[in-house]
């Protein structure tokens, strides 16, 4: 009894121990992910003002433009300022912030990411790979050095940062067919996954309904009598008298199904799409 | 009548074949047979891009150099290098079929830092030509050719991590199996060395950035 104290003391240290190095694993297995994570700022909206130098009615007015722009042509424009590059060029950044945001639509690649270093002195606009025939380079140059340098430069981030999202708008406008073409592509294609989900529904269902129909008609008229509602088809017994019955179990379980459509939220994030580097930077 | 007495017998043995194969074929798919094709697609597409920027790179160059003759007529010298250097790196492709050969990546790779260096000398001298600067033309074709460097760096990054990707394969442990009873023929691609990785794109800067950025 007297021996078995520190025996029990000993263990409980090295199960401490233990749970110490478990920790200690488990810390160094998700460092390199949290270093990662910790790395980029988090997609909180379409305005991500980490630096703080947009003030609150522009945000929500550019939020609610955005928001807008999206709902029409299904392109996704982010705002994003950063306190600092930390010493990184901001076209390496820039391209790393947009896929790891998967700005754009999946199939479109139709995402912007108008990106703000107050502390560098840089800005970028970085167009996804679908809009860059609309979006040139030429017209990111224009606008960032027309619509942002020059306001910049005086001080006024929120005036030039609207300013920009204005005339990138107008230029993502000037080809309204395609841009109407562009969001009608985008919000079909939830509706067509929905629709093959129901196709599928619907024939699953089908074969089941009808086929336990067929089960209890078919072998009465083809097969070969056994005996009292037992007959054999096709090499195999029918009983319809009870297979129906089962068969009723299956309609109560019906009615289930996962409907929800993706589409839902409140929240934003990104649709999927990448950057090959299109667009171009500028300094103030 | 003994035709048809032996072929019948024969779909009957066959039938066991094809549910194996039904069976077998998506476990082979699970044990990650397609991991070494698809990582390889992955890094020949990755190197369609880069040669795709490559060439959007050259074909910007004739409308540049014909645009800044107009200003700079005499800066002779230095345009025929970009005309040479052009030339010379539009002579050598690397197909994905020869991405296995690093002398080959290797001598293309000389060939588009060789059209770097010219094109900026060209841009570089074209400091001295405020005409030239305030040219529209001249304007996009700078927007034009800053946005095509990103997109080379963009696409070479990609790249290099498609290839990684693909060698590994070949080398790590579970699909390495599959390499070396199956893709056999299948050989680690060439990368692009670490000297030219690290070397920074060149500033592609017509004077719109010093004037403003100082």
């Amino acid at each position: 009894m007297r021996g078995r104290w520190p025996a029990g003391q000993r263990g409980a240290r090295r199960n401490a121990n233990l749970n110490f190095l478990a920790l200690f694993f488990l810390l160094v297995l998700f460092l390199p992910l949290a270093a990662l994570a910790a790395d980029l700022p988090t997609l909180t909206g379409r305005v991500v003002d980490n630096a703080g130098v947009i003030d609150a009615g522009t945000r929500a007015a550019l939020t609610q433009k955005l928001a807008d722009f999206e709902a029409k042509g299904s392109d996704q424009i982010v705002v994003a300022t950063i306190p600092s590059l930390d010493g990184e060029e901001i076209e390496p950044y820039a391209n790393r912030l947009f896929r790891f945001w998967k700005l754009g639509q999946a199939k479109e690649n139709n995402g912007v990411l108008l990106l703000v270093a107050p502390n560098d002195r840089k800005m970028r606009i970085e167009v996804g790979y679908g809009l860059e025939g609309t979006l040139t380079d030429l017209h990111t140059k224009l606008i960032i050095e027309n619509d942002m340098v020059p306001a910049f430069r005086a001080g006024d981030f929120s005036g030039g940062i609207s300013r920009a999202v204005d005339d990138m708008i107008m230029v993502l406008n000037g080809n309204p067919e395609e841009l109407e073409a562009r969001g009608k592509r985008n919000q079909q294609a939830p509706f067509n996954s929905d629709d093959l989900f129901f196709a599928l529904f619907i024939t699953v269902w089908a074969v089941i309904f009808f086929g336990s129909i067929a089960a209890s008609i078919l072998p009465p008229i083809f097969g070969q009598k056994l005996g009292p509602g037992r007959y054999r088809w096709l090499g195999m017994t029918f009983e319809p008298g009870r297979s129906s019955s089962s068969g009723s179990g299956w309609s109560s379980g019906s009615s289930g199904g996962g409907w929800s459509s993706g589409g839902g939220g409140g929240g934003f994030s990104g649709g999927g799409g990448s950057s090959g580097g299109g667009g171009s930077s500028g300094s103030w | 009548m003994l035709a048809q007495r032996l072929a019948r017998p024969s779909t009957f043995r066959t039938l066991p074949a094809f549910l194996m194969m039904a069976i077998v074929l998506p476990l082979l798919a699970g044990c990650g047979y397609n991991t070494i094709p698809t990582a390889e697609e992955n890094a020949k597409a990755a190197w369609s891009e880069v040669l795709n920027q490559y060439q959007r790179r050259a074909d910007l160059i004739p409308n540049l150099v014909e645009t800044v003759k107009g200003y700079a007529s005499h800066e002779k010298d230095t345009l025929d290098a970009v005309v040479e250097a052009r030339a010379k790196a539009t002579q050598i492709t690397v197909t994905p079929e020869t991405l296995k050969d690093p002398d080959a990546l290797k001598k293309f790779q000389d060939a588009q830092a060789g059209l770097t260096s010219a094109l900026s000398r060209l841009i570089a001298v074209s400091e001295a030509y405020p005409d030239l600067k305030a040219n529209q033309n001249f304007l996009a074709l700078q927007a034009q050719l800053e946005g095509t460097e990103n997109r080379i760096a963009v696409a070479r990054r990609d790249y290099i991590q498609a290839v990684r990707d693909y060698n590994l394969t070949l080398k790590t442990f579970p699909s390495v199996l599959w390499a070396t009873f199956w893709f056999r023929s299948n050989e680690p691609f060439a990368n692009f060395t670490v000297d030219e990785d690290k070397m920074q794109p060149p500033k592609v800067d017509f004077g719109t950035g010093t004037k403003q950025g100082g």
